[in-house]
């Protein structure tokens, strides 16, 4: 015998991991504008990885495979990884990548919903730590044709195409005491933040938009998340300028804006309560940008959405919301 | 009007699917062959019966008198004749058995006397017994009694009547506020006397123009402050807490009542009863009630408490492909637990479900805390949390996390997108609490009665021990004194005093006759005061023994021993 309610939302996570998938093509499209067609074959590759190593990893748990493959959240993850990495990153480390994300990260917790850590960022820390050379090796601003691109992921080296990263020229720049005005000179930089990177923020923020408006995410994280950084970037910019790169400048380089909308906005991994969220959201914009600015790493935001994941229990525990009728208590 | 209205966190918007039922005037259901009236009709009290089986009763007559505070009368939807007084499934989610007086109609349908009740004259003590005699509780589906309801009668402003209607489906209201809304507001002008209120506020949901628009002429003819007021149609608005917070700004808590904040809340039906119970004189007997769904003639239909819901759901023509009923809406409702339940005065919706109105809920999945469900819960509370503790067991954390705020709506299950039944862990949590607290009440009062056993066992003992103490130091000093007497009256030569040793042997000498007073008495025979015949069995008796204990080798009187049962293994 069934019991209420009987009616239910014509809502699924395959639904709501589908919007996600959606929100992220303007960022792929104008990636392709910019760079050329080597993030399709990688996004392609992780996403293959991730279908595999999700559906092997179920068989072995004997959970329903197409259930939960089906919904399209390793793909998610895939898709994740596959634009945070290096575009020219050895196919192998993508590969590998991905399925620790699935199957370490995500499926030794427990699978869907299970994980502490976003699966993503834990892959990144995981590479970058192991492999640091080839995860810092970005392509240079402009277009790489498909040729190319295989060459490189399949192992082959090609000095020419690579360039420092903005946030990486940024970091070397001012190790040589180069004023970040003299910096921002460079070829790696356009008019806001890494040349042709700008293009690709501006798709997360577009995306970002249809997941606010589809309501698969709230305004607080990406708020709390970029107000925060604008603040901390803001503050150590009026301190000295000539040292520290402006808001914007943080603001427009590397993961900013896929973290804003896509990575601090995992709910699994994340703070759930509304102010929750916003502390959430404005710790991992101060972390990130002290280790972008003071610790070893070009960017930190992986390191930093990790230390918040380890708060999150704390953080909803301490900050639920008054309950109706208890409000004012 | 009032300034503006308030909101409610969260809510949901499903299909309303009220333009099914909603354009069709009330009917007259049919009249069953059978009526089963349940003897329970108000909330957690049952009446007592007063008729019996073959006695012949009028429309209106009382068959079950109310015992306890919340009790109310129970009276014959019909004339006809008592079949009997069985146990039947009633209509509630438990699915429970309840006495129910088993009618057979006549057909005649005659009324008892009846007339109206004089309200000028009565006070109110005498109005509140009106209400309790003629069996009204509240329609909105608690049938909570309404003279408990209108509360003292002091501290309450404001009187909300609630005919906001959220569910799905259901339109027994609106019609009956579309075709009544006069006897509705003349109900809720005595109800508003009753509570002691001032205003009458009418909330009803902005999708039922015809309903504000048939009371607001009504209201026209009433000298009385009554506000129609049209509230956003956003589920559960019907809640009476979130209706409240919806017309006033003000928020309830768990474990409170309107009562205490100034207002009290009546369903637009429970009205209407009122009005029939003042103006006419008539009880409870019979309720607007929708049929809809997979039926072909979906509608409302005036119906008699104890018609059978399978009956009932006939005149509406059921497709064939209906696998379940509904009763109530889908959002709080609950499937027909068994085929001869009847109608009872909280029923309100009777719905046909089929495959393809109401798919089988697809599987779970894992929740993955989108908070959804937060986002749409009407109390403000973080579903998933107490999802996660109640599958966890974890009780303690789930009450902390305000578990017993949750009102059930079902909000939180209908958007959850891993298709989680929520309300399912909520409502095992709760009743697992509400066993352990029951639980821990029963070994409580155990281990006090125990504790008070044993508490007692020692006070007695110790009495016991202080009062032999007492009197041997009493016998001690009267004997001391006696053998002082003693001594000073016959040993007037002998200058030798009375010697402890004296007393102490008097003691002695006291003692043993009284020992051998005992025995005398533990020794006599209850052979007294017999007759010369039984004094003659009695001898016989004596003088046998005396013989048998002669004949035994050892000379005793022992009996015999059960040497069989000593040696079992001989056998």
């Amino acid at each position: 015998m069934l019991t209420s309610p009987f009616v239910r939302k014509p809502a699924s996570v395959q639904q709501v991991m589908f919007t996600v998938l959606v929100a992220l093509l303007p960022a792929v499209g104008l990636y392709v504008w910019q760079f050329g067609p080597g993030i399709v074959v990688n996004l392609a590759i992780a996403s293959i990885a991730a279908i595999a190593g999700e559906a092997f990893v179920l068989w072995l748990r004997k959970k329903p495979v197409l259930t939960y493959v089906s919904d399209l959240s390793a793909v998610v993850t895939a898709w994740l990884i596959a634009l945070a990495f290096p575009t020219i990153i050895p196919a192998w480390i993508l590969v590998l990548a991905t399925l620790l994300a699935i199957v370490a990260v995500k499926h030794l917790y427990g699978g869907l919903g299970q994980n502490p850590f976003n699966p993503a960022m834990a892959a990144y820390c995981l590479m970058i730590v192991a492999y640091p050379s080839a995860m810092s090796q970005w392509p240079a601003a402009g277009w790489m044709d498909l040729s190319t691109h295989l060459h490189l992921i399949a192992g082959g080296s090609l000095d020419a195409v690579t360039g420092a990263t903005p946030l990486d020229a940024l970091r070397t720049g001012l190790r040589g005491d180069t004023p970040v005005a003299t910096v921002l000179t460079g070829e790696a930089f356009g008019t806001a933040g890494g040349r042709g990177w700008e293009w690709i923020g501006l798709g997360y923020i577009v995306g970002g938009a249809l997941l606010l408006w589809r309501r698969v995410i709230t305004w607080h994280l990406p708020t709390a998340f970029l107000v925060a950084l604008v603040v901390i970037s803001g503050l150590f910019w009026l301190g000295d300028s000539a040292r520290f790169a402006s808001p914007l400048f943080h603001l427009a380089s590397g993961g900013t804006l896929l973290a804003a909308f896509f990575i601090v906005t995992d709910p699994v991994s994340g703070a759930t309560t509304p102010r929750g969220k916003l502390l959430f959201a404005a710790g991992i914009a101060i972390i990130a940008y002290l280790i972008r600015n003071f610790g070893a790493y070009p960017d930190g935001i992986a390191f930093a959405v990790l230390l918040m994941n380890l708060c999150v229990p704390l953080i909803d525990m301490k900050t639920q919301p008054p309950v109706f009728g208890h409000k004012g208590q | 009007m009032i300034a503006g209205l308030f909101k409610f966190h969260g809510g949901i918007k499903p299909d309303t699917h009220k333009n099914e039922s909603a354009n069709a005037p009330i009917r007259r259901a049919l009249l069953p062959e059978r009526l089963i009236v349940p003897l329970r009709q108000s909330a957690r009290t049952t009446a007592r019966c007063i008729v019996e089986t073959g006695q012949k009763v009028l429309k209106g007559e009382r068959i079950g008198a109310p015992d306890e505070a919340l009790g109310t009368a129970v009276h014959a939807p019909t004339s006809g004749t008592v079949l009997g007084i069985e146990l039947h499934t009633m209509a509630h989610a438990s699915g429970l058995g309840t006495r129910c007086v088993v009618i057979e109609p006549d057909g005649e349908d005659r009324w008892i006397e009846r007339h109206a009740f004089d309200a000028d004259k009565a006070t109110r003590d005498e109005k509140l017994a009106w209400l309790r005699e003629c069996g009204v509780v509240g329609l909105g589906g608690a049938t909570f009694p309404s003279h408990i309801k209108v509360g003292r009668g002091t501290g309450i402003d404001t009187l909300i009547l609630n005919g906001a209607e959220c569910e799905p489906w259901i339109t027994c209201d609106d019609r009956l506020m579309r075709e009544r809304a006069e006897s509705i507001l003349a109900g809720a002008v005595i109800l508003r006397d009753l509570v002691g209120a001032t205003r009458i506020i009418v909330g009803v949901e902005d999708n039922k123009p015809e309903a504000i628009a048939a009371l607001g002429q009504a209201r026209d003819g009433v000298d009385a402050d009554i506000t129609v007021t049209a509230i956003p149609a956003l589920y559960p608005a019907g809640g009476e807490k979130q209706l409240i917070r919806v017309l006033t700004g003000i928020e309830i808590p768990h474990g409170k009542l309107g009562g205490d904040f100034g207002v009290q809340c009546f369903n637009v039906g429970t009205a209407h009863a009122v009005h029939r119970a003042f103006a006419f004189g008539e009880p409870l007997i019979s309720r607007v009630v929708t049929l809809t769904g997979n039926v072909r003639t979906p509608g409302n239909v005036e119906a008699l408490i104890g018609t059978p819901i399978a009956e009932l759901l006939e005149q509406a023509q059921p497709g064939k492909d209906t696998n379940r009923v509904l009763l109530g809406g889908p959002m709080m409702g609950f499937e027909l637990p068994g085929g001869d339940v009847p109608l009872a005065k909280g029923t309100n919706c009777v719905i046909a479900c089929s495959p393809t109105l109401f798919p089988p809920p697809p599987p779970e999945v894992n929740c993955i805390r989108c908070g959804a469900c937060a986002q749409a819960c009407p109390a403000d509370l973080q579903p998933f949390e107490l999802y996660w503790f109640s599958r966890a067991r974890n009780f303690g954390k789930a009450q902390e996390y305000h578990l017993f705020d949750c009102i059930e709506c079902g909000c939180c299950a209908y958007v959850c997108p891993s298709h989680i039944r929520l309300v399912d862990y909520y409502r095992f949590s709760k009743s697992e609490i509400w066993a352990r607290e029951r639980e821990k009440a029963a070994s409580d009062a155990a281990r006090d009665r125990f504790e008070f056993r044993n508490e007692r066992q020692e006070r007695e003992k110790r009495e016991k021990a202080e009062r032999l103490a007492a009197k041997a130091a009493a016998t001690k000093a009267k004997l001391a004194e006696d053998a002082a007497k003693s001594a000073e009256a016959s040993a007037a030569p002998s200058d030798k005093p009375a010697s402890a040793d004296d007393a102490k042997r008097a003691l002695i000498a006291a003692a043993l006759e009284r020992a051998k007073q005992q025995k005398a008495q533990v020794e006599a025979k209850n052979t007294e005061d017999l007759g010369p015949a039984q004094a003659a069995q009695v001898a016989e008796a004596d003088a046998r023994r005396q013989a048998d204990v002669a004949a035994t080798p050892g000379g005793t009187a022992e009996p015999p021993t059960d040497s069989q049962n000593e040696a079992p293994e001989n056998h």
